[in-house]
């Protein structure tokens, strides 16, 4: 038998094709006449004025932020949930005491407004 | 018949071991073939999706839909394809080649790559990890990436835009669909999704935690970018979004890879929820199993193609704040009840843990409603305001 992660790699390696092949076939069968107004950035019809990577606001960032921060402590949840039931009910006590934590950690991002769309 | 899964190996191994080839290879010539079976399946089935999605939605809308190719349509989408297929590959001259590149292939790693742990049938399966759940979340954050790394190699301001977009949403509604997976691996007590689908055998998960299930297809929903979240391509803002440079069959990867991950939304909702394969007689013919394995994701897919076609798409701040006010602190408060109910009536009954987690259920339901319900009704300030406005002018 082979491992459960060499499967995993094989099956990850193999579906870069899946999606490469219908593409290079796209390249080979499709004609090529590249021009001028083709090679423009597809936006108005008239021509883009400034560069496309502006500035963008802070919200977004902002949200990225408490994602990050919520989605690390909720990855510590999931051996929490596979073991809670082996431990004496003092494990489940205090995983729902860290989920009350994150919560606490919510509402302090809300009462400051961080999750507010401005 | 019973276990054509089972039957289908064993003859090719004999047709293998009888060929010569040695049994140090066979395993790695099985893992192979199981791969390229389930991508290149799961790709097919594409062409099915997108005609069945045009199909009803036509219906929904009181239209016939695609009715010329093929008997009731159904080459249609193969028409579309090669046509795709044969139209000119344009690249954008400026921006980030690479990542442009990149961006499709990713999109479609990201969502075939879940097909590698979902259980079909009982004797049916890629791979059954002892991380199961935690893979599923892992594999279809590369989509994310994939539509992050186009909008920005675009060198366009509306699939910037539309990558922004992606930043705030997909981001966003992670948080409640990882709360929401946690709740069947608390009920089961694994991580493995064979695991999750044969503790499901006596009670299915969305009856015991109704919610949890409800949560996971608002924000998979959300997930997978799809009508009512479509924000990131939402035509009539920002034309295409973070797809707008991309053609010929390059743009058609992408569709390929939203339709698939709309429909593995609802192979994922089937296992974690609607007990995957069980039914009657399934454990001991699994081909019956895949048979209903089947049946309960188009049921949960069919379940996405309605929401597209019943719901108005939301505004940016509706979305992020029913995510972040409502979702989020309504699975966090089911995560605390599943978890105290389950754990102090660990020695009762499974009828009565399961009526018991359907009341916490309710219960929390019902709290959230209380507590957060009024506020998702009050319309957006700015909004208010000209809406008045422009009411007095017809008035």
């Amino acid at each position: 038998m082979i491992s459960d992660w060499a499967f995993i790699g094989i099956f990850l390696f193999l579906s870069i094709f899946f999606p490469l092949v219908p593409i290079l076939a796209g390249v080979l069968l499709g004609p090529h006449k590249p021009g001028r107004v083709k090679a423009q950035t597809y936006e108005c019809g008239i021509e883009t004025r400034g560069p496309s990577h502006i500035q963008f606001r802070a919200s977004y960032y902002l949200y990225a932020l408490v994602f990050l921060i919520f989605d690390v402590e909720i990855v510590f949840l999931f051996p929490w949930a596979v073991a809670y039931g082996k431990f004496p009910l003092y494990a489940a006590v205090e995983g729902v005491l860290f989920i009350l934590l994150l919560g606490a950690g919510l509402i302090y991002a809300w009462r400051k407004g961080g999750l507010a769309w401005q | 018949m019973g276990d054509l899964f089972t039957a289908i190996t064993n003859l090719l191994r004999g047709l293998l071991l009888g060929a010569g080839v040695p049994a140090a290879y066979v395993p790695w010539i099985f893992a192979v073939a199981r791969a390229f079976v389930l991508g290149v399946s799961g790709l097919t089935l594409v062409i099915f999706l997108i005609w069945f999605e045009r199909k009803a939605i036509a219906r929904m809308q009181d239209r016939i839909g695609p009715n010329r190719v093929g008997p009731y349509g159904l080459l249609q989408t193969v028409a579309d394809m090669l046509k795709l297929l044969l139209k000119e590959d344009v690249v954008p001259p400026r921006g980030d080649r690479i990542l442009f590149h990149l961006a499709p292939i990713l999109a479609v790693m990201g969502v075939v790559g879940l097909w590698a742990v979902i259980p079909i049938a009982a004797t049916a399966y890629g791979v059954d990890l002892n991380v199961g759940v935690l893979y599923l979340i892992a594999a279809g954050t590369l989509g994310t990436l994939g539509i992050l790394m186009a909008g920005w190699s675009s060198d366009n301001k509306f699939a910037l835009l539309g990558a922004f977009r992606t930043v705030a949403q997909l981001v966003s509604y992670e948080v409640p669909t990882v709360l929401s997976l946690l709740v069947p691996v608390i009920l089961a007590g694994t991580m493995s999704l064979n695991g999750i689908v044969s503790a499901q055998g006596a009670i299915w998960f969305v009856f015991s935690a109704p919610l949890a299930a409800a949560a996971f297809l608002i924000a998979s929903l959300a997930e997978v970018a799809r009508a009512p979240f479509e924000l990131l391509e939402a035509e009539s803002e920002i034309v295409a979004g973070f797809h707008i440079e991309y053609s010929g069959i390059r743009f058609g990867m992408f569709f390929a890879a939203e339709f698939l991950h709309a429909f593995t939304i609802g192979a994922m909702l089937a296992v974690l929820f609607l007990g995957g394969w069980q039914g009657p007689g399934a454990a001991q013919f699994p081909t019956l199993g895949a048979i209903y394995f089947a049946a309960k994701t188009f049921l949960c897919y069919f379940l996405l193609v309605w929401a597209r076609a019943t719901f108005p798409r939301i505004r940016i701040d509706q979305m992020l704040n029913f995510c972040w006010t409502v979702l989020t602190p309504m699975m966090l408060m089911l995560i605390c009840a599943v978890v105290l109910v389950n754990r102090a009536l660990a020695d009762s009954t499974i009828l009565l843990r399961a009526a018991a987690l359907l009341g916490a259920n309710i219960l929390v339901g019902f709290s959230t409603l209380a507590l957060f319900g009024r506020r998702m009704r009050r319309p957006h300030p700015h909004l208010h305001a000209r809406v008045g406005v422009e009411g007095e002018r017809i008035a």
